[in-house]
């Protein structure tokens, strides 16, 4: 097979954001996963990053690949988006798509937009102080400020409610995008109405869970803050 | 009924269009929409004005020459049938009507509301087609028993009548319902086994190279289409192709 | 004048089942480094043109195919609904080439042309083998076999079928034929181009003048054959279930120009259509021959209930069975609902005169299929083992399974007339459907002018008076496949010396200019009045007076009226817009034109025969019931040469001489 062929077909770009997507999707459940510790445990959510911030594999090999993941699957968002757009250049007078197709479905762009500017500060937050910190810095692995990073990051209630915001929509981009994912590669078949509540079921729980996160910690903040004056 | 329309009208492929308004009065409701317009274009050339031209031919819902967009969707109002099967019992009197072209950038305008879909013969013949000469020495056509269901699934993706109602419907103007239904009639029929892994790569490239956009999988094709047929056939040629890559 | 074909017709010598087979031992054939040098020109992409030029491009000719509409897969055979023909005998109900042939002989009326009609059923079985191998879905058994079901007027199942879209996957079939051809460059395609006249150079059929209907461009195109295809003339009634575009004027232009038309009162009426809803109405829609297998056709047998259903106050469904009139079965009761198609136009156009037309313009009958709802709801409880006296629940499954068989028929009926037909009987009144009659052809298929063929519906076929059902996309698809091929490079043969045509020669410049000045008289008449109007007016003098039933004295008139009609249609006639450019109403001027000819034609051809066949009724030629009287002296193909005026066109008579089956009355009581 030729890759580049391939990428170059409208198809292969749709398989290239399936793939992706999935990949992406797998590490949002480790994330979710991870970030859940620290509800239930200090301790369990600095173990668990500190493996993973530590770890030569995650760190070497796992991270440029989901950074290259990310970046792939934005840029290839971009080009077929702006081939799309353009296969109509004249748009219509009036337009009544709402009886044909779901509003999430075609606003995928939006909502990669807003998850876009969302990783933006992500990454502002925690990715490069935490590249800053360790190899720029260079300074000793300390296994036990992961939590409270955590914690004091989700103090600010704008912060928060943006953080909200953006969770929300990408349960509307995966509520299109994960079952899309699989109508793209090929599957539909007698399972994909259960692999549709599947992707339905995550698509709602998994930011749903993240929103919880930080408002777990937000009102803990809160809650201490007022005892606190008291 | 009176009624309010706004057509496009256009001279050629080269001159610029625009919307222009006509006021038609006592429609009947038993009219189908294409008779309505008759009625416009005979006032029309009684008045000396050019008549508005729109594709259409059988007036049954079979040969998929109709093609208006009318009020923001393909073929109108009314679900599962052509613009020559919708009827004015669907509008009420004083109704304002938006009747538009297909619009794609690979269905270039030819006139008025006639549109150029000669970009779906090209992709047909970039591979729609089972490599059998007529000799009047073919197999039996008893000799390969076919699965019912794969005949009926193939005889379904075949019902396709080539309108491009799910170009103008998906927000990509994309192809991929109108391709993916031909590629998989013969991707489910035995007949079609040889030539499968050429056809879906050299249709698929045809496609694109006309200049279609790609699938979102919205599914506004599968909703729109006048013939009902689903997306599984786009899952199929999907399927089909990344096949066919990953042989070649 | 000279004349391409023999006539009339020679056949190949010995036993009918033989002469095909001998006839393609013996022609001439062109080698393929030959066939190279050699262009052919199709006109028309249906069945039969699609065909053609996909296996004439097969055998290595440079075929040159052209079709009005915008794709050769939107032509007219796409909207044939039931199904085709083959002696396949895979029922094992004794079927085989014979039947079919004689079966379609016998429903033709004894006016077809035996040895045609043989070798349309000899090549039948390998159609369906051909579709097959292309690719075609026809409907399967369970088994994974070629299903099959059966047809008016014969008594075995030999009719293959794709649910109700035969044609149209047919027509997909040839056109995906015609894709691999184009894609090689074997076909030239034109698309949205229409023939506007044939050039004939020194007496042989060298080319045609082409109209680009994009640009209005005039085109010459050359070949050493012009096929053409391109279907009926039903629309000169203005009103019937072909395509808005079908037209006669292919056929009329080589007909015009040397080529002799057979039969041309030789019309079939549909009796199951939708019937006429008002002055708006643009065409009419068929519905499917198989409805008359389950549904019961009748009127009320008062001419009160008539009235009081016209005036609203009636619903059809509250008459008593007693005051119900089933007019076939009362008069047929041997075939009762499922009597060949002319004999159930005719019936129920006889109770519409009476006055027992159901709508408010008193054309049309009922279709009712409750009776098939309780027959089939009770025997479903039965068998599921539930309680069959329940009415609601017989009801409800009865329109389960009439649901399965006739679903997207009763939907179609639902959103043309607004009715639900589950709950009150449909309407419907015939419907002109099919024309048998076309351009003369011999066994090769050519017409009297040399290098010029005929095929499909465009040829006066072998369906002779009266088609049976499927019939038609068989002979379109015989004609393409299996007959053509062969016969046309028996004519080639000898032009592999002449090298390409050219088009800068005086006989191309004068059709052009010929087509040239019509056009340009279209565009700057003075006249106030749509083609439309007098297309219209053409049909409705066609259909009251040469129509289903026809009398000499109609007939005279109409020859007379349609007349005065093409005199005032040259000058009132308004065709607004340029020569350039797309125009439809230029080319519909151009289409009206042809059949304000043909139609005048078609009433002396009625006029002519003095005896009732097939679809062809007088009303001076019935038996004291009321049936159609065949006249020996009529046993013959009237094809009429052009003249002048079509009022003056000579007529050529082919015998027909039945050596293979007996000519016996053609009875359904």
């Amino acid at each position: 097979m030729n890759t580049m062929i391939f990428l170059s077909s409208s198809i292969g770009k749709k398989v290239a954001m399936s793939l992706s997507a999935f990949f992406l999707i797998s590490f949002l459940l480790l994330h979710v996963a991870i970030n859940l510790l620290s509800v239930v445990s200090a301790e369990m959510y600095n173990e668990a990053s500190h493996f993973m911030g530590t770890n030569p594999i995650i760190q070497f090999v796992m991270q440029p690949i989901l950074i290259f993941g990310v970046l792939f699957h934005f840029t290839m968002g971009f080009v077929l988006e702006f081939q799309n757009k353009s296969a109509r250049p004249i748009k219509y007078e009036m337009k009544k798509e709402k009886g044909n197709s779901s509003w999430i479905s075609r606003n995928m762009i939006y909502s990669g937009l807003v998850i876009l500017a969302f990783l933006g500060l992500h990454f502002y937050d925690f990715w490069i102080p935490e590249i800053k910190y360790k190899y720029i810095d260079l300074q000793a692995p300390d296994k036990h400020r992961y939590f409270a990073e955590l914690v004091h990051k989700f103090e600010d209630p704008m912060r928060v409610g943006f953080y909200a915001i953006s969770f929300i929509l990408l349960m509307m981009h995966l509520l299109h995008g994960f079952q899309s994912a699989f109508q793209s590669l090929g599957v539909n078949n007698k399972f994909t109405p259960g692999i549709k509540k599947m992707a339905w079921a995550f698509s709602v729980a998994v930011p749903l869970a993240f929103v919880f996160i930080a408002l777990f910690h937000h009102l803990k903040h809160y809650i201490q803050m007022l005892n606190n004056h008291i | 009924m009176d009624l309010k329309l706004k057509i496009w009208r256009q001279k050629n492929a080269a001159a610029k269009g625009k919307i222009v308004d006509y006021d038609i009065s006592e429609v009947s409701s038993d009219m189908s929409f294409l008779e309505m317009l008759d009625v416009l274009n005979k006032e029309l050339t009684e008045k000396g004005d050019e008549p508005v031209s729109f594709d259409h031919d059988c007036r049954e819902g079979i040969c998929g020459s109709c093609s208006l967009q009318i009020n923001g969707r393909p073929h109108g109002p009314d679900g599962g049938i052509t613009t020559c099967q919708l009827h004015m019992r669907k509008f009420k009197n004083g109704d304002s009507i938006v009747i538009e072209p297909f619009r794609a950038k690979a269905f270039p305008i030819v006139k008025d509301l006639i549109i150029d879909r000669s970009a779906f013969d090209r992709v047909q013949h970039a591979g729609a087609f089972i490599s059998v000469n007529t000799s009047g020495n073919t197999q039996d056509a008893n000799a390969t028993p076919i699965n019912k269901g794969n005949a009926d699934h193939a005889f379904d993706a075949a019902s396709c009548i080539g309108c491009g109602a799910c170009v103008a419907a998906c927000k990509n103007a994309s192809a991929m319902l109108f391709v993916a239904a031909k590629v998989s009639q013969y991707a489910l029929l035995p007949q079609g086994q040889v030539e499968r892994e050429m056809r879906v790569t050299n249709m698929v490239s045809q496609m694109d190279e006309e200049g279609f956009g790609a699938c979102t999988n919205t599914g506004a094709c599968e909703a729109e289409c006048p013939k009902g047929i689903s997306i599984t056939n786009i899952a199929r040629m999907n399927r089909e192709f990344i096949g066919s890559n990953l042989k070649s | 004048m000279k004349i391409g074909a023999n006539f009339p017709a020679e056949t190949p010598e010995g036993p009918i089942e033989d002469k095909w087979t001998s006839y393609k031992n013996k022609i001439d054939l062109v080698n393929p480094a030959n066939k190279r040098l050699i262009d052919i020109i199709v006109v028309g992409t249906g069945l039969a043109g699609g065909s053609a030029a996909a296996s004439l491009a097969e055998l290595g000719y440079n075929v040159k195919a052209f079709c009005f509409q915008d794709s050769p897969r939107r032509a007219h055979s796409i909207a044939a609904q039931g199904g085709i023909n083959a002696s396949k005998n895979y029922m094992g109900d004794g079927d085989s080439d014979y039947r079919l042939f004689y079966d379609t002989v016998k429903g033709g009326d004894y006016r077809a042309r035996e040895e045609n009609v043989y070798r349309l059923a000899e090549v039948s079985g390998n159609i369906i083998d051909q579709c097959v191998a292309q690719g075609v879905p026809f409907a399967r058994d369970y088994g994974g076999l070629l299903d099959n079901r059966s047809f008016g007027g014969v008594l075995v199942s030999r009719t293959f079928y794709a649910k109700g879209q035969t044609g149209q996957q047919l027509l997909l079939g040839a056109y995906s034929a015609m894709n691999r051809q184009i894609a090689r460059g074997k076909i030239k395609m034109y698309n949205r181009h229409e023939m506007m006249d044939l050039v004939i150079v020194d007496g042989k059929a060298r080319g045609i003048i082409a109209k680009n209907l994009i640009t209005g461009e005039l085109e010459r195109h050359s070949a050493h054959a012009v096929v053409i295809a391109s279907g009926g003339y039903g629309n000169v009634f203005y009103l019937s279930t072909n395509a808005m575009g079908s037209n006669v004027s292919a056929a009329w232009k080589i007909h015009r120009k040397g080529a002799w038309f057979a039969n041309p009162c030789f019309t079939q009426i549909h009796p199951t259509c939708i019937p006429v809803s008002g002055d708006h109405q643009s065409k009419l829609t068929l519905m499917s021959e198989s409805l008359r297998n389950d549904g019961r056709i009748w009127v009320p047998a008062k001419e009160k209930d008539v009235k009081a259903i016209r005036s609203g106050t009636l619903k059809p469904t509250a008459i008593a069975e007693a005051d119900r009139d089933y007019f076939l079965e009362r008069r047929y009761p041997a075939f009762g609902n499922l009597v060949p198609r002319d004999v159930a136009s005719r019936a129920a156009k006889e109770r519409c005169d009476a006055g027992f037309g159901v709508n408010a313009t008193g054309e049309a009958v009922y279709l009712d299929f409750a009776a098939a709802v309780i027959r089939y709801g009770k025997e479903k409880a039965l068998v599921t083992h539930q309680d069959a006296t329940n009415e609601a629940l017989v009801l409800e499954l009865g329109r389960e399974i009439i649901a399965t068989k006739y679903g997207n028929l009763f939907q179609m009926y639902e959103k043309i007339v607004d009715e639900n037909p589950y709950e009150t009987p449909m309407m419907i009144y015939p419907a002109v459907h099919y024309t048998m009659g076309g351009v003369w052809v011999d066994y090769d298929l050519m017409t009297t002018i040399p290098g010029c063929y005929a095929i499909g519906e465009a040829n006066f076929s072998e369906h002779g008076a009266n088609r049976l059902g499927a019939s038609a996309l068989m002979q379109g698809l015989a004609d393409g496949y299996f007959v053509l091929p062969y016969t046309i490079g028996n004519y080639l043969a000898k032009d592999i010396r002449t090298g390409a045509i050219p088009v800068d020669t005086p006989e191309f410049a004068a059709a052009e200019k010929g087509v040239q000045e019509q056009l340009e008289r279209f565009i700057n008449n003075k006249g106030s009045k749509p083609v439309d109007y007098f297309h219209k007016k053409l049909g409705k003098i066609m259909w009251d007076k040469v129509g289903m039933s026809r009398n000499g004295k109609d007939l005279k008139e109409a020859v007379e009226e349609i007349q005065a009609i093409r005199d005032e249609f040259y000058k009132e006639v308004k065709v607004p817009g340029d020569l350039e450019g797309f125009n439809e109403e230029l080319a519909k001027a151009g289409r009206v034109a042809d059949f304000l000819e043909l139609g005048e034609l078609f009433a002396k051809d009625a006029l002519n025969r003095k005896e009732s066949c097939g679809g062809h009724f007088r009303e001076e030629h019935q038996t004291p019931e009321g049936e159609a009287k065949r006249d020996k002296a009529f046993q013959y193909v009237a094809a009429w040469e052009h003249n002048g005026a079509p009022r003056d066109a000579n007529l050529h008579k082919e015998m027909l001489d039945y050596k293979y089956i007996e000519v016996k009355e053609r009875s359904y009581k």
